[in-house]
């Protein structure tokens, strides 16, 4: 090895030598210690011992574990596919060249800025029973008004519509793939007679699979952690724990009951299902996603 | 409204499809999209005001008087600005409601938000130097190693890391909240790499030549050219630090240590479900700021999500 490329790799070494530390000390360490607290008896107070399986044993017995697992499934197949669904569309429509583009994307993308406390209380009181705009609104529709955030069978949907609120992010995202689209291909498809829908399903849409793909893992991720907005709109998951997310449920566990082997028993449950989810995904999008040459 | 949104959005897909496809068979070239025009149009500004409305109604509850904000139907523009709910969401000393800082609140937050901005740009600008202009023995595996993290759901590593805290006596300041960024993250690690590997090759030669060390080339060469992935870098760590309530939650233990959003989330489980206008004014307060940024760096914003979202 000669002396040139020898000082190369100590550079290399030493520019990236924070990040080493950084994900021995923040990363490495915490996910073995989570493993192996995960078979312990850990609180706060006392030290970690070691008790097997049984953790996992109990989680399998555990009907609130059951319970927020299954809210937090609810809510994903609803808020995902909707969002997918919704996001594409309004870039589609955004990468049309019509008036006041930089309007609509503004206005589409500024509710995704809003910080995720400040989402929750704005829609505790945009959802209020009474007084709540939403209800203001739909009584004026004629379409009654639903008990949103007291009724079990209206909180998640509630929390679905917050959702779409702020998918201004996914919106640019998607644009700034449509916007990668050749337009010659589009062209192409154009002469040989292509109408507008088919080339959205048969250019642009093919083209621009990998950035759904990436916004479908990253909202798989994103949607199984969803926390901060139910922890601020209903405290211990009322009403009748309908929104009580499996987040929470793992967050209770650790720092209100300090039962944390249990809480990193879920934490690896959690880590394992988005890994199977996103190998599924990425498995099930082999044949439908197209990587360009670039 | 929500379903009046979905269902304004939704059929668009087969509307916006179709309508042109009509459209087209009739008219020649050109004029082939004045119908599906038309109808994106109509379809975008009902979305616009749509996503408006609640932020609008925010603002309009925050400056009315208590008795406006019950009145049917609503009030959409106060009687009088009522700017008293911003002075009482500052600086709320009554005994009935206990005190309120949000400009304490505001100044932790910032203080937090600076030191986890500096920490996050330094420490990423020269991790991702190393991976993208340096080589070294294992340098791509380290990198796809660095990439997998970002798989890992905070609440796995949750525990340790408090536990971690905790037994370096930092429960209750901020230092779990701005440490780790000093370093690096996979995410800011992989758009700056993105960024580097643009710069051409031979600039770095021709320093090499001219005798400067790395760490010249980086920080004279590099690094200036690199101000946009900069700016991105630092606007989304600012943001994902404004933003966090977690990580507060976990570790801040005395009201006058929070951060906004933590304040906000503790004034709305002590006072909540009454005091609207004033709940919306502490709102505002906590969005204005994140909004006036947007204004200000629009262009990297834009960027900066293009860039995360691409090459992904």
């Amino acid at each position: 090895m000669s002396s040139p490329r020898k000082s190369e790799s100590r550079a290399g070494l030493l520019f990236a030598s924070p990040w080493f530390l950084g994900f021995l000390v923040f990363l490495a360490y915490p996910l073995l210690a989570s493993i192996y607290y995960s078979f312990c008896d850990y609180s706060v107070l006392k030290a970690p011992v070691w008790v097997g399986l049984s953790n996992y044993r109990e989680l399998w017995r555990d009907d609130v574990f059951w319970i927020t697992l299954k809210n937090t499934g609810v809510y994903a197949l609803f808020a995902l596919p909707l969002g997918v669904v919704v996001s594409l569309a309004l870039a589609l429509m955004l990468n049309a060249k019509v008036r006041g583009l930089a309007f609509y994307r503004t206005a589409i993308y500024i509710p995704s800025l809003v910080p995720l406390v400040s989402l929750a209380v704005l829609w505790l009181w945009m959802f209020n029973g009474e007084y709540g705009l939403v209800n203001v609104g739909l009584k004026h529709l004629g379409l009654g008004s639903p008990p949103w955030l007291s009724d079990p069978a209206w909180s998640k949907p509630a929390l679905v519509v917050m959702s779409l609120w702020g998918l201004g992010n996914a919106v640019v995202i998607y644009l700034a793939g449509l916007q990668d689209v050749p337009q010659e291909m589009l062209e192409a498809a154009e002469l040989d007679g292509a109408r507008s829908w088919d080339k959205t399903r048969h250019v642009t849409l093919p083209m621009i699979s990998p950035v759904i793909l990436f916004n479908v893992i990253m909202g798989i991720i994103g949607t199984l952690q969803i926390f901060t907005v139910p922890y601020v709109m209903f405290p211990g998951g009322v009403p009748a724990r309908s929104t009580y997310f499996y987040a929470m449920y793992l967050f209770d566990n650790a720092f209100r009951f300090h039962k944390m082997g249990y809480a990193c028993a879920m934490g690896w449950i959690m880590f394992l299902i988005i890994f199977v989810l996103t190998m599924v995904s990425l498995r099930a999008s082999e044949k439908s996603v197209h990587y360009g040459g670039s | 409204m929500a379903k009046a949104e979905i269902r304004d959005v939704d059929p668009l897909t087969d509307a916006g499809a179709n309508r042109p496809t009509r459209a087209r068979q009739k008219t020649s070239k050109g004029k082939q999209g004045v119908a599906s025009k038309a109808l994106i149009h109509l379809v975008l500004l009902v979305t616009s005001l749509i996503f408006l409305t609640p932020l609008a109604w925010m603002i309009s509850t925050s400056l009315k008087p208590i008795e406006e904000t019950m009145k049917q139907p609503p009030v959409w523009i106060p009687s009088h600005i009522f700017w008293g709910n911003y002075w009482d969401a500052i600086t709320y000393g009554s005994a009935t409601l206990g005190y309120i800082p949000f400009l304490v609140y505001a100044r932790n937050t910032l203080i937090v938000c600076i030191l986890v901005v500096a920490g996050t740009v330094a420490s990423n600008s020269l991790v991702a130097y190393s991976f993208a202009r340096l080589r070294w023995p294992g340098r791509d595996i380290a990198f796809a190693a660095t990439l997998a993290t970002m798989m890992v759901p905070f609440p796995v590593v949750m525990v340790p890391i408090f536990g971690l805290f905790r037994d370096l006596g930092w429960i209750g300041t901020y230092r779990p909240l701005w440490v780790p960024a000093w370093f690096g993250g996979a995410f800011s690690i992989f758009l700056l790499r993105q960024f580097f590997r643009t710069i051409p090759f031979e600039l770095s030669e021709a320093a090499k030549l001219d005798g400067c060390s790395e760490w010249r080339i980086f920080k004279d060469v590099i690094l200036p050219l690199s101000k946009p992935a900069l700016a991105v870098v630092a606007l989304f760590s600012f943001l994902a630090t404004w933003n966090d309530f977690l990580g507060p939650l976990i570790y801040l233990l005395d009201q006058k240590t929070f951060t906004l959003s933590l304040g906000l989330q503790f004034y709305q489980s002590q006072h909540g479900g009454t005091q609207w206008n004033l709940l919306m004014a502490a709102s505002t307060i906590v969005i204005a700021p994140i909004i006036v940024l947007f204004f200000f760096t629009q262009r990297v914003f834009i960027q900066g999500i293009a860039l995360t979202g691409l090459k992904g």
